[in-house]
């Protein structure tokens, strides 16, 4: 199976290794042709803003929505989620989500980089704790009724899916746990 | 279920900020005007701080941390990461930017050291740091001491990009020696490079430095961000090159654009028209104080 790793800005590489080890062949996608023959795509954490202008400096925006549209599954981690979302507090004006997951999100929603962390998660379906690190995060603050919600810190919910778009607020690729990037290809494969 | 337990300051954590910085272009801001437009272009990051290089080249005398004011003025005014330096050694400082709550702190050679034999020790912080190198033993002695992320030095605030290569180059080029050497040469690896084995050992088994490599000081076109892309730099850092040229909001954008595209010319072709003047470029042979030659 080939799963796009939006490699605009971010965190793509260690997405593309995980990918790799749950058997899967990593593409970097920097351009919309680039993003014509995947079976799913990641996308990375990094900084939202940079990658929704270089989406649509590079055209890769358009396209994206069209095949979100066709049923393409993503998976969003961290600023991943923050472009996946139906609104963004906090953001730039200029900053508008591709509202693939009914889901509003807070931008550095749990503080700057002094307020990062790492904490142990309970995750639906998982046998034991996945080490969840957040990094200058999004906190989501609503989830519409059509999503699922998989994991929550405090309250407010980490890991959510609707259909098939997942998207977590931590960062899943820089542990070496390969579970939620495995459940991501199983979502992919039941929908291919 | 049992609440979960955060721990902030990690490495992990640490580390993990400069992994989201990768693909990107961190931009020197001097105020809050020049940190919108950084952020408008698409800079991952702004490096807060009073003077860019060319002008502490150009002013002489002792540069140090910035005002808290301006600082707190540039985190107010964007969304994104704000980084802000403190001299060598300066831990006092380096306290003062960690009460700001900056994202990351530069203890770079760029302002002048307060400490000629010691750097910070950076493991006492939850703020990451980065720190400046011009070759593997540099970079992994700051690693040492607790640095998250590394970038090559080049000789800041010079538009001239020949220092940055060479510092790139040596990094890599040691990294894949280590590599390639036996057992028993990692020890002399060690003695040579002045660095922890264990930190040798690392890098011989892996390939590549424990944390992110960045490249610094000389960076002042499209083309530039694209060669040290291509020599290996994970992201690139631009001080005086986008503030010191003509249209800065335009080649800060294509400087973007370029790292984002670095391995297609015609994409960093096509972002490279009609930018107007770049920066002054400066010789390394007429310097009056190289700056790469701060740290140790």
């Amino acid at each position: 199976m080939k799963v796009g790793v939006l490699a605009l800005q971010g965190a793509f590489d260690r997405h593309a290794q995980e990918l790799s080890l749950a058997g899967a062949t990593p593409l970097e996608i920097r351009s919309p042709r680039h993003l014509k023959d995947v079976d799913a795509l990641v996308i990375p954490g990094g900084e939202s803003t940079t990658m929704l202008k270089l989406a649509e400096s590079l055209g890769v925006r358009d396209l994206l929505c069209d095949q979100i549209q066709d049923g393409l599954p993503i998976l969003g981690t961290c600023a991943g989620m923050i472009l996946l979302s139906r609104t963004i507090l906090d953001g730039r004006d200029d900053q508008h989500p591709l509202g693939s997951i009914d889901i509003d999100v807070r931008r550095n929603g749990y503080g700057r980089q002094l307020a990062s962390f790492e904490a142990d998660l309970q995750i639906a379906g998982f046998e034991t704790p996945f080490r969840g690190v957040f990094i200058r995060a999004p906190l989501v603050e609503r989830v519409g009724e059509n999503v699922e919600v998989l994991a929550s810190v405090e309250g407010h919910p980490v890991f959510c899916r609707q259909g098939k778009i997942m998207t977590t607020s931590f960062h899943p690729e820089l542990v070496s746990d390969g579970r939620i990037h495995e459940l991501f290809l199983e979502l992919a494969f039941a929908s291919s | 279920m049992n609440e979960a337990v955060r721990e902030t300051g990690t490495q992990l954590v640490k580390r993990g900020l400069a992994e989201m910085l990768k693909g990107g272009v961190i931009m020197d801001v001097v105020d809050a005007e020049q940190a919108r437009i950084a952020e408008d272009a698409g800079a991952a990051a702004v490096m807060a701080l009073e003077r860019v290089p060319s002008d502490i080249r150009k002013d002489g005398g002792v540069a140090r941390m910035s005002d808290p004011e301006m600082i707190e003025g540039i985190k107010s005014a964007v969304t994104i990461p704000v980084m802000a330096k403190a001299r060598i050694g300066h831990f006092a400082e380096a306290q003062i930017l960690q009460s700001l709550e900056v994202d990351y702190i530069d203890e770079s050679e760029v302002l002048t050291p307060a400490d000629e034999t010691h750097h910070i020790d950076k493991w006492a912080f939850e703020v990451p740091f980065v720190c400046g190198a011009t070759n593997l033993g540099e970079a992994l002695r700051r690693i040492s001491e607790g640095a998250c992320l590394i970038r090559s030095k080049g000789e800041a605030g010079t538009g001239n990009i020949v220092e940055a290569v060479r510092h790139i180059r040596s990094i890599t080029g040691d990294i894949r020696k280590l590599v390639q050497a036996d057992s028993a040469e990692l020890f002399d690896w060690a003695k040579r490079l002045q660095s922890p084995l264990p930190l040798i050992q690392e890098v011989a088994e892996t390939g590549r430095l424990p944390v992110p490599i960045f490249c610094a000081g000389g960076i002042a076109t499209p083309a530039d961000a694209s060669l040290v892309m291509q020599l290996g730099a994970e992201s690139v850092f631009v001080g005086s090159g986008i503030f010191k040229s003509e249209d800065p909001a335009r080649r800060a954008q294509a400087i973007v654009e370029a790292t984002t595209n670095f391995s297609d010319a015609d994409k960093v072709a096509k972002v490279s028209r009609g930018l107007g003047e770049a920066m002054p470029g400066l010789e390394i042979e007429n310097l009056e104080t190289r700056l790469s030659d701060r740290g140790w």
